[in-house]
């Protein structure tokens, strides 16, 4: 099994088309990788799916970066 | 071009009558696998055997667009039965007619509730899935009405451009995932919400019609058939006036 930063890094790079190695921890979703606000809801969509979540408005919002999207997954999802 | 739907799910609502039916089973006789709504379960029924009797693929199911919960259930379960859908008519309407000057806030609530914030839960709804599967067609009914204006219809007239301003704003936030949004605003068609109309009324509206006759429900179907197919591809964010000659920008 991966760990979660593997697989919030291979989900942000298949919805952002980047590839997984310019992928670094504190990369912003929207200055350092190029999404744009749709960008940025639908990679919340596919965070729910992978990690069987539901992820409330105001908490998806403060999610911008890789790191804050791995902490997010560590503090909120049961293993 | 093809004009072809096969492989598609659509979901048409307001299906059990007038132009949402012959949506429905134009969608159907292209290729789509095609959901119908209706108010009542006899109206829901009527639909299913309608795509039935049509050797077509799909089902009538009850829905009060009003109901978010219930929408919310009805998406759910057509994708699951059927797939993701790609094909969205936002056909249900109401109208509750009435001078601005008697117009009560009960009949302006109902046709705005019903005519406009419902076509953007059903859209909000499908968008999910279109975005992630980078097509979708949302196609909303709207009026010729909603152009030209209407004494008696200050609560449709606006909901019915209300929509299209919205139409308009989601064609620029989907563009992007390859979902267009667009309008079908029908003229005078012969359906059970025209024949309710007195006779003065009715002969008055012919005689402002290029065509010289009302139009007929699948006229309609054809128009949003073609907002549907692959042959409109590249059509976003637009009104399709289809009204005889009734009203030109």
């Amino acid at each position: 099994m991966e760990n979660i930063e593997q697989r919030v890094k291979k989900i942000v790079a298949e919805q952002l088309g980047v590839n997984e190695s310019e992928i670094k921890n504190e990369s912003s979703f929207v200055d350092d990788l190029g999404a744009d606000s749709l960008d940025t809801v639908e990679l919340v969509m596919a965070l729910e799916e992978e990690f069987e979540c539901e992820i409330p408005d105001e908490e998806a919002e403060k999610i911008t970066s890789v790191q804050q999207a791995i902490d997010y997954v560590n503090a909120n999802v049961k293993k | 071009m093809s004009f072809s739907l096969e492989g598609q799910v659509a979901l048409v609502t307001g299906a059990s009558r007038g132009i949402g039916r012959a949506v429905a089973l134009e969608l159907g006789r292209l290729g789509a696998t095609v959901v119908g709504t209706a108010t009542s379960e006899a109206g829901a029924a009527d639909i299913d055997k309608a795509i039935a009797d049509a050797g077509m693929k799909g089902a009538g199911m009850m829905l009060n667009v009003t109901d978010a919960a219930a929408c919310e259930a009805l998406v759910g379960e057509v994708e699951k039965r059927f797939g993701v859908v790609g094909i969205l008519v936002n056909n249900a309407g109401i109208t509750r007619d009435n001078l601005a000057m008697r117009m009560k806030d009960e009949e302006w609530d109902a046709v705005v509730d019903t005519n406009l914030r419902a076509v953007f839960r059903m859209s909000k709804l499908v968008m999910r899935g279109m975005m992630k599967a980078r097509a979708g067609r949302i196609i909303n009914i709207t009026s010729v009405v909603a152009s030209s204006g209407n004494p008696g219809q200050a609560n449709y007239a606006a909901a019915k451009a209300g929509v299209a301003g919205m139409a308009r704003a989601l064609a620029r936030e989907l563009g992007s995932r390859n979902i267009t949004v667009n309008c079908v605003a029908p003229g005078f068609i012969d359906t059970d919400m025209t024949r309710a109309l007195p006779d003065a009324a009715r002969d008055a509206l012919l005689g402002n019609i290029a065509l010289g006759r009302l139009g007929r429900p699948e006229e309609i179907a054809g128009a949003v058939a073609f907002l549907a197919s692959p042959a409109a591809a590249y059509v976003t964010g637009t009104t399709l006036h289809v009204n005889g000659g009734m009203y030109m920008s």
